[in-house]
């Protein structure tokens, strides 16, 4: 891609400039140090927000109470869902892999605002402190949902304040970090780097920062306003004080639903990062797959009421947005036709980071398939609030997104942290995470189609096997996590040193060593060549 | 850098006093015209009345002391985009309200 050779020096964990210890970290502007705060924070929420849903499957093992009480069992659904979608998935990709990675693909030397994007990872912490302290509190954990429907998040006793500001601080953190990305876009790509021969998962992280800047400050406002609603007793969205629910609907999905695409379209990136990589083969269709992303940020802005389809609102209204959630499916599906077409006849090496992608590729598209479903108006009525949509959610975020992840990190695994790692316990760990993954969240179509309400700490004897079958997927699951752990935890300490470019990818950031040096290049590479150029594998009449 | 969007060259505009006085005072005075129109009965141009002059103040504030007449072509586009955004959030949301 570009014409220079591996860049060298101290690496970044031990530049002799740096401050000491754990100060060295904390106030970093380094964006590879700031990535990784980011991914040791996620990491922990993760964790806690995994032994919570393996609790949550514990208790739907059998009907009636299993290990919790009801009320423990709404608090764990609605902690589970917090801390997954705003202190893990949302960061996930572009908090981590992007800080990580994105100054290094365009050629540059750090983000645009290295201060405010340590002051991003500080805000992400402070919201992730206080919505672990709401836990503590008087009053109990909040136990509304991470939607926080009004008019029971205005009325519920529990710690729904501190969950709220949380989530709002959580949202600044989030805008902060959008801004960084585009203007860094805009501004530090290196000399040759045309917006065409950018790296796809920058893109995807253009299109993303986007959605942050400008859907963010909704859920932020609407959240503030429930605060107000529940400190003055002001009626906005509370029928009984004049307010209307519904509007607090359509706000909180303005953005959540464009939040679903700040989580899935980094995924989406990193999926066309290691398809060419590992299929040896210039990428099919790269404009295509670039303007995708900007039509999946902008379509995916305009879909929000899909979730509001049984709440009262207007045929027109339902039907507009029934057809808007079709057409969003276009460009998600462009994504998938030239990943097809890019493995078609490649030379394919199925490593690991590539594995994680065909799972992903596969769920992703099942959970593509059934948000169709869930589009429809007709099949909507039916499904709505059951596990139907937990299952499409999860197939989506966690067979989709979070797969992505962990392809990510296996795939820059090497270049973060300069080691390699087993290959067979990954495998084994992939093996059990897709079969797990499967078992869990497939058993819940079935559950949704024959009526089972989301949500419910109980249910009728006939849904017992597909919970069972369920249960025993998110331990299969979670073995599978903990052997990925694992291996990279022992990676960390005994895996054998890295290349600077084990993959033999063509991306700017194999061009320098592994870990990288404290500030990437010591001189701004020139950009000569497209990022994905795999021509010298190809046979001459299929060279693109 | 990438020249096509680096921000141009010239010298920084500098605005007199005098103006920056001069459209303070203008905001303050569309500030009186709201305040003394929400006391007459306009009907159903109420709303219409005080958002025209709210926007008109936005144009003012924006344009002159976030000086964005005077900056670079893509951030007037940015501020469309942003702009256009809420508009195509409002007309959205009236599929519904509009047709209840």
């Amino acid at each position: 891609m570009a014409t220079t050779a591996v860049e060298t020096g101290p690496d970044f964990y031990h530049e002799p400039s740096a401050r000491k210890g754990l100060r060295g970290w904390i106030f970093s502007t380094d964006h590879k140090r700031i990535g990784i705060l980011y991914g040791v924070t996620m990491m922990v929420f993760f964790t806690v927000a995994v032994i919570i849903g393996l609790l949550i499957r514990l208790e739907l093992l059998y009907p009636g109470k299993t290990i919790v009480d009801p009320q423990t069992y709404n608090t764990f659904f609605t902690l589970h869902g917090i801390m997954m979608i705003f202190l893990f998935i949302i960061p996930g990709l572009p908090a981590v892999f992007g800080n990580f990675l994105l100054p290094i693909m365009i050629g540059a030397k750090d983000v645009f605002f290295p201060r405010l994007n340590l002051l991003s990872w500080w805000l992400f912490l402070a919201g992730g402190v206080l919505a672990l302290v709401s836990l503590a509190l008087p009053g109990g954990p909040a136990d509304t949902g991470w939607t926080f429907y009004v008019p029971y998040s205005v009325r519920t006793t529990t710690n729904v304040l501190p969950a709220l500001m949380a989530a709002f601080i959580l949202g600044f953190s989030s805008i902060l970090t959008g801004l960084n990305f585009i203007t860094t876009i805009h501004r530090m790509r290196a000399p040759g780097m045309d917006w065409f021969r950018m790296p796809l998962f920058t893109w995807s992280l253009y299109a993303t920062g986007w959605i942050q800047i400008l859907a963010t400050p909704i859920i932020g406002i609407t959240l503030l306003l429930v605060a107000i609603e529940r400190w003055f007793g002001v009626g906005i969205f509370d029928p009984a004080l004049g307010g209307d629910p519904v509007l607090y609907q359509h706000l909180f999905w303005i953005y959540s639903h464009p939040a679903v695409y700040i989580m899935v379209l980094p995924g989406l990136g990193v999926v066309s990062e290691i398809l060419p990589v590992f299929a040896r083969r210039t990428i099919f269709g790269y404009k295509f797959i670039a303007y995708s992303s900007l039509a999946i940020a902008f379509i995916g802005s305009l879909v929000w009421a899909h979730h509001m389809f049984t709440v009262g609102m207007s045929d027109t209204g339902m039907f507009i947005f029934s057809f808007l959630t079709f057409l969003v499916s276009i460009p998600s599906a462009i994504k998938v036709f030239n990943w097809i077409a890019t493995l078609y006849k490649g030379s394919i090496d199925p490593d690991v980071p590539l594995l994680y992608v065909l799972s992903m590729i596969v769920q992703f598209c099942i959970g593509g398939f059934t948000g169709l479903l869930l589009g429809t108006l007709a099949v909507n009525i039916h499904v709505q609030d059951t596990y139907f949509v937990v299952g499409h959610f999860h197939y989506v975020m966690f067979g989709g997104t979070g797969f992505a992840l962990f392809a990510a990190l296996h795939y820059w695994f090497p270049k973060m942290f300069g080691r390699m790692y087993a290959k067979r316990p990954a495998i084994v760990a992939w093996l059990l995470a897709t079969i797990g993954f499967n078992l869990l969240y497939f058993p819940m179509f079935f559950l949704g189609y024959l009526g089972m309400p989301r949500r419910y700490y109980d249910y009728l004897p006939e849904y017992t096997i597909y919970h069972q079958i369920s249960t025993v997927g998110s331990w299969v699951l979670a073995l599978g996590l903990l052997v990925m752990v694992v291996n990279l935890i022992v990676a960390l300490r005994k895996g054998a040193k890295a290349s600077a470019n084990p993959w033999g990818s063509k991306t700017l950031e194999w061009t320098v060593a592994s870990p990288p040096p404290m500030e990437n290049f010591h001189e701004i590479p020139v950009v000569t060549k497209g990022p994905y150029d795999y021509s010298e594998y190809e046979r001459p009449h299929e060279t693109k | 850098m990438d020249h096509n969007d680096q921000h141009s060259h010239d010298a920084p505009h500098v605005v007199s006093y005098g103006q920056y006085v001069l459209i303070w005072l203008g905001l303050l005075a569309l500030t009186g015209i709201t305040v003394a129109l929400a006391g007459i009965d306009l009907g159903r141009w109420v709303i219409v009345t005080a958002l025209v002059i709210a926007a008109i103040k936005s144009t003012l504030v924006l344009n002159i002391f976030m000086h964005l007449k005077f900056e670079h072509r893509m951030f007037r586009w940015f501020v469309v985009i942003a702009l256009a955004t809420l508009a195509i959030f409002f007309i959205l949301l009236f599929f519904d309200y509009a047709f209840h």
